[in-house]
């Protein structure tokens, strides 16, 4: 399970070790089939250190099962995906998580009856230093895992600046501050990359302010971060890159600028509504 | 299914256990208790109130064992006597057969209920709720059933001769020896799993019960921790039938029935999933309240049956509930603080 790079709030940036063009991320003609339906058809695209990259397009167009694809929940029918060169096409979840991918989910998958403080934990699972024996005897290197893991618990729950209790079971928070409770808990994974689906989806205009500074300085820790989002104006202001799709099928790759210019865009997306919500694209599926 | 049911929101019971819990402190409780079982003996002390006293600390310590795979990881284990029947056939054995001393039996039933766990979890693991009941259900039964044909296993009539508990040379074999034996053995059972529980796996088994999906985003390998935690009950349920086989002498396959495995699991539930002190009080419930109903004889059952309705009818989440709180940390910033420095940057 090693591969984890450790980020801490005010840790520096991890960069590769060559500096070289080699993206974090690296999707190859991904194929993603249902049955005869093509959920995700040819998508291509690269994700680098500090990036922040949006994946939009209607409703169904494949963004959340690409999402999947690439955090190993569905196995990809074709393609590869890529982290840091390495192959982990059709890996298991928890491996690929182990080699720094972290993920928010659309609908928020909080451990509810547990404390907001274990839930961010759950993050540092991998990286906490301590065995059964070790917890069975209360050994001194488990009270000193423990206890580190609590401070940094407490530090990711800052991070996020959440005001809610910490101690109390995470369903009681109110929704805008369970969403930072999953992105302190998907950061506390420790990722080179940071997929968040749908982050600002049921938040408040303010909300959305302080999201959009969240994710900058998330990305100012190194940390790639591509989401998948609705909300145009948060996704014109904080992504450096945006990828559009389009029935599973990439039909653009640019700035925002030139996004907003490209007449495929236009046509296929800006004119639909982009409210109604659509099966297929929302859920994670439990087997 | 009832057992993956989010539990309702807050009630005034939970909330009053909830303080209950910060009054007495875990570790506070737990002397308490240990404290009540050593005393007990001097409120009655006939052999027929030892046995009962003596069962019902074992009953503790599997539905404690229980609790790790039902309470902690979700799983639900409707076959857990089997590894209560391995662990007592396999000292039983070894202790009338070889003439090995019931300790030195135990590194044996170790090995022979982590494999029995590995054997019975690795296939079924995958499975999920629904399915996986079903197959630990008929694993049970295969146990049960296999005790019941194999001639090392003495067949339908079992092993009997299985000589006291025996600790370096000190005879523990009178009842007052063994039961004061059996509550600490049944002590250190229960602390080591409460601990378990409290521990980086035990947060991790906890992950699996509330998201599965969830918790393998979050690296955690979730069928070897399934396994840990099987692996981990089969541990204590073997442990329990060494103490099991002691205590009554003899054993055979008709100790090791369904209805043991039912009754485990209604402890653990009664007494509220995930808690230590609600599971243990569940056992204790379980197991006593029959002897106590002894008065209302051939309705004794029927009495049985009803109070455990009404418990379940008042208290859904059991006797006392497990509660998700921790010590407000003491480094938490000042909202109005945290607010500017949002607004600043």
């Amino acid at each position: 399970m090693a591969g984890a790079v450790s980020v801490s709030p005010g840790g520096a940036p991890s960069t590769p070790p060559d500096g070289g063009p080699r993206p974090l991320l690296d999707v190859q003609d991904l194929h993603l089939d249902f049955g005869g339906i093509k959920a995700v058809d040819g998508l291509s695209f690269s994700a680098y250190d500090g990036d922040i990259l949006s994946v939009i397009g209607p409703n169904g167009a494949g963004k959340t099962s690409a999402f999947n694809c690439i955090t190993g929940f569905y196995k990809p029918t074709g393609g590869t995906v890529l982290i840091d060169g390495e192959d982990i096409t059709g890996a298991r979840p928890s491996a690929i998580a182990g080699r720094g991918v972290s993920r928010t989910f659309q609908n928020l998958r909080l451990f509810g009856e547990l404390t907001v403080l274990d839930n961010v934990r759950a993050g540092m699972h991998l990286r906490i230093k301590q065995s059964a024996l070790d917890a069975l005897l209360h050994t001194p290197r488990f009270r000193r895992s423990e206890r580190e893991a609590t401070e940094e618990a407490n530090r990711w729950l800052d991070f996020v600046g959440l005001r809610g209790d910490r101690g109390g079971p995470a369903r009681n928070l109110p929704y805008g501050e369970q969403r930072r409770v999953e992105i302190a808990r998907a950061l506390a994974r420790g990722p080179k990359l940071l997929l968040l689906d749908e982050p600002a989806a049921g938040l408040n205009h303010s909300e959305k302010m302080e999201l959009l500074d969240l994710l900058r300085r998330i990305s100012a820790l190194g940390v790639a971060l591509v989401l998948i989002e609705h909300d145009m104006g948060l996704v014109m202001q904080v992504s450096q890159r945006i990828v559009v799709l389009n029935f599973g099928k990439q039909i653009a790759d640019g700035t925002p600028e030139e996004v907003r210019r490209d007449p495929a865009v236009l046509e296929a997306y800006l004119g639909k509504d982009e409210d109604e919500p659509q099966a297929g694209d929302t859920e994670v599926p439990h087997e | 299914m009832f057992w993956n049911r989010k539990k309702a929101p807050t009630t005034a019971g939970t909330a009053r256990a909830g303080v209950l819990n910060r009054l007495l402190g875990d570790r506070r409780l737990g002397w308490i208790g240990f404290a009540v079982a050593l005393l007990a003996p001097f409120v009655s002390a006939t052999n027929y109130s030892l046995s009962v006293m003596t069962s019902a600390a074992l009953f503790v310590m599997l539905a404690v064992g229980l609790n790790i795979v039902v309470g902690y990881c979700g799983l639900l284990d409707l076959g857990y006597a089997a590894f209560f029947a391995i662990g007592a056939y396999a000292s039983g054995i070894l202790a009338t057969t070889y003439g090995w001393s019931l300790l030195a039996t135990v590194p044996v039933v170790l090995v022979a209920a982590v494999l029995a766990g590995i054997i019975i979890g690795g296939p079924t693991l995958r499975l999920r709720s629904d399915y996986l009941a079903i197959v630990t259900l008929g694993f049970g039964e295969i146990i049960r059933i296999t005790a019941n044909n194999l001639d090392v296993t003495g067949g339908p009539s079992g092993i009997y001769g299985i000589p006291g508990l025996d600790l370096f040379g000190l005879d523990l074999s009178d009842p007052v020896a063994f039961y004061y034996a059996v509550v600490v053995i049944v002590a250190l059972a229960v602390v080591g799993a409460a601990r378990l529980g409290r521990s980086r796996m035990g947060r991790a088994w906890r992950f699996i019960r509330e998201d599965e999906d969830a918790a393998e985003a979050m690296g955690i390998h979730t069928y070897k921790l399934k396994l840990a935690a099987y692996i981990a009950g089969a541990v204590w349920g073997g442990l329990a039938g060494i103490l099991f086989g002691a205590q009554l002498t003899a054993i055979s396959p008709q100790s090791f029935t369904f209805l043991w495995s039912a009754l485990i699991l209604m402890a653990v539930v009664l007494g509220g999933m995930g808690s230590t002190p609600g599971v243990v009080l569940g056992a204790i419930f379980v197991s006593l309240l029959p002897e106590l109903l002894r008065d209302a004889a051939d309705y004794r059952f029927f009495v049985f049956g009803v109070l455990l309705i009404v418990v379940m009818i008042f208290r859904p989440q059991g006797l006392w509930p497990s509660t998700a709180s921790e010590r407000a940390p003491d480094r938490r910033p000042d909202p109005a603080e945290k607010e500017e420095a949002w607004q600043a940057q």
